[in-house]
């Protein structure tokens, strides 16, 4: 039995969205190097559209997975529906993670939702 | 494939496989049984407690055979704890960098009401003689240290350690798992009590072991039932796994000083080629370390990301990061050599042997270079280092 699904190694060898986004209106970093994984979120916004999405990631095969998949699951989307993003969508996306993994995908939850929550601040000043 | 994580398990030797089917096909019968077919297969369990015995320089009759290493420290933790408490002795003193087989079983004697005291292993990883001495009370009843650790491959003054447990009349343990068939292990010359071993880490079986146990030191039964062991491991003994494990062990010592200078010029060449990439760092003693030991920290990047980029270049490897143990905290053997958490998640351990080629330590290296340049390139930390907002710890 393999440690990982199918769709996590892919997402994991070949991830979507990597790198750094310099025009990016909205970034959120999440994570501490104690647990062993941190993720990083850059976000282009324009008229409520996320327009562009790249990830950075320090962490195992499921962080990166995840944060590949969540970038995946907000692109083009509006600012609304990023929001709602959940960790189970994630994981879902991934088709599972194991029991001791679930907590990248919160972790991507949470890179997304900080990098929402920075661009809300740009706006709002 | 390229295996490099010996320290994890070994492949059964030809010779030893052999043994195991020829047994199972032609000597089944039962060691306790009185008939002739029983009695030859007790035939071929004491012949194997005989060449184990003669390997480590211990009499036969101070071999138990185990399911493994782990069952072997139990017993001998256990059996050491109770002779100690008998006489109102509870103390007992042990390493930072044990393995869990060894740390667990002291944690459940600390519940029990025993002190433990667990000595520091230093940045080398390296337990001084002269640490054991200090620590040493009137009510001390056991040193357990282990022989080499199986993380970093630091091999530890054994010797100096049992002389002076001899002298303080405590009774030393010293868990040889990562040792016995790699390195030199004599029970007498080494002034050991109380051993642990396991066939697979020579080339042996798994699920099979052995606990050498000095005359005259009771031995605790973890397993109740029949006399099996002279009563010490009930259960009808894994005859085909022991004398295979017999077999193995034997090869393993006749050709171990060959073997083991062809593993170390490995090893080193090994090492040459990590320590080339950019902020990274050997773990461990460089000099007294098991032949086949390499152990890396690379800095800003994590450990398991790492094997599976390696497991598809066809190198099998091992990591002390969180997400390989399933906890949140790194190898407590790294943490304990005072790597910090955030080194410690990016640990690479290649346990190599003699099989390996010049070309292929050359394709691991190559590979770890690549793999560790390509995970910097989108990881946090890494970018925080080099835009200096973050102080490089290797
Ligand atoms: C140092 C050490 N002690 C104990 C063990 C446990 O041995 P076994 O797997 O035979 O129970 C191992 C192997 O993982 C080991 O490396
Ligand atoms: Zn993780």
């Amino acid at each position: 039995m393999a440690l990982y699904s199918e769709k996590v190694m892919d997402h994991f060898r070949n991830p979507r969205n990597v790198g750094v986004l310099e025009d990016a209106n909205g970034i959120g970093e999440v994570g501490n190097a104690k647990c062993g994984d941190i993720m990083k979120m850059y976000l282009k916004i324009e008229d409520d559209i996320i327009q562009d999405v790249k990830f950075e990631t320090f962490g195992c095969g499921s962080a990166i997975a995840s944060s590949s998949m969540a970038t995946e699951l907000i692109k083009g989307k509006p600012v609304s529906e990023a929001m709602q993003l959940t960790n189970k969508a994630v994981a879902e996306a991934l088709d599972g993670l194991p029991a001791h993994k679930i907590h990248c995908s919160v972790l991507a939850e949470e890179a997304i939702r900080s990098a929402l929550e920075d661009y809300h601040k740009r706006m709002d000043s | 494939m390229i295996y490099a994580d010996n320290a994890a398990t070994t492949k059964i030797s030809k010779s030893a496989a052999d043994t195991m089917y020829s047994l199972m096909q032609e000597t089944w019968g039962n060691p306790s049984s009185l008939y002739s077919f029983g009695q030859k297969a007790k035939e071929v369990l004491e012949k194997a407690r005989e060449e184990i015995a003669a390997v480590i320089g211990a009499d036969p009759k101070e071999i138990y055979f185990t399911s493994g290493g782990s069952e072997a420290d139990n017993q001998a933790i256990r059996s050491a704890a109770l002779l100690g408490a008998k006489k109102g002795k509870k103390h007992i003193i042990s390493s930072a960098f044990e393995h869990h087989a060894v740390l667990h079983t002291l944690n459940k004697l600390e519940q029990e009401g025993f002190e433990v005291t667990l000595l520091d292993v230093h940045e080398n990883g390296i337990v001084l003689p002269e640490q054991v001495e200090e620590a040493i009370r009137e009510d001390t009843c056991l040193v357990t240290i282990m022989f080499a650790n199986n993380e970093i491959g630091t091999i530890q003054p054994i010797r100096a350690i049992g002389e002076i447990c001899r002298k303080k009349g405590v009774l030393f343990h010293t868990d040889a798992v990562q040792a016995v068939g790699h390195i030199p292990v004599n029970v007498r010359q080494d002034n050991i009590d109380l051993l642990s071993a396991s066939a697979h880490k020579f080339h042996g079986p798994k699920g099979v072991g052995f606990l050498y146990a000095g005359k005259g030191i009771r031995l605790d039964s973890l397993i109740e039932g029949g006399a099996q062991e002279r009563g010490k491991r009930a259960g009808t003994e894994n005859v085909p796994g022991i004398a295979a494990m017999a077999t193995a062990l034997k090869e393993a010592a006749a050709g171990m000083e060959e073997k083991s200078a062809r593993t170390k010029a490995l090893r080193d060449l090994l090492i040459e080629g990590l320590r080339q990439i950019p902020h990274s760092a050997l773990n461990g003693d460089a000099a007294s370390r098991l032949p086949g030991n390499v152990n890396f920290c690379f800095e800003g990047i994590e450990g398991e990301s790492l094997l599976l980029l390696l497991d598809d270049k066809g190198i099998q490897a091992s990591s002390g990061s969180a997400c390989t143990s399933g906890s949140l905290d790194p190898s407590h053997v790294l943490l304990a050599i005072g790597r910090v958490h955030d080194v410690a998640h990016g640990s690479l351990r290649l346990s190599i042997e003699d099989d390996l080629s010049e070309e292929e330590i050359g394709y691991i290296v190559q590979s770890v270079k690549e793999v560790v340049e390509y995970l910097r390139g989108f990881s946090p930390i890494w970018r925080d280092l080099m835009a200096g907002k973050k102080e490089f710890i290797l």
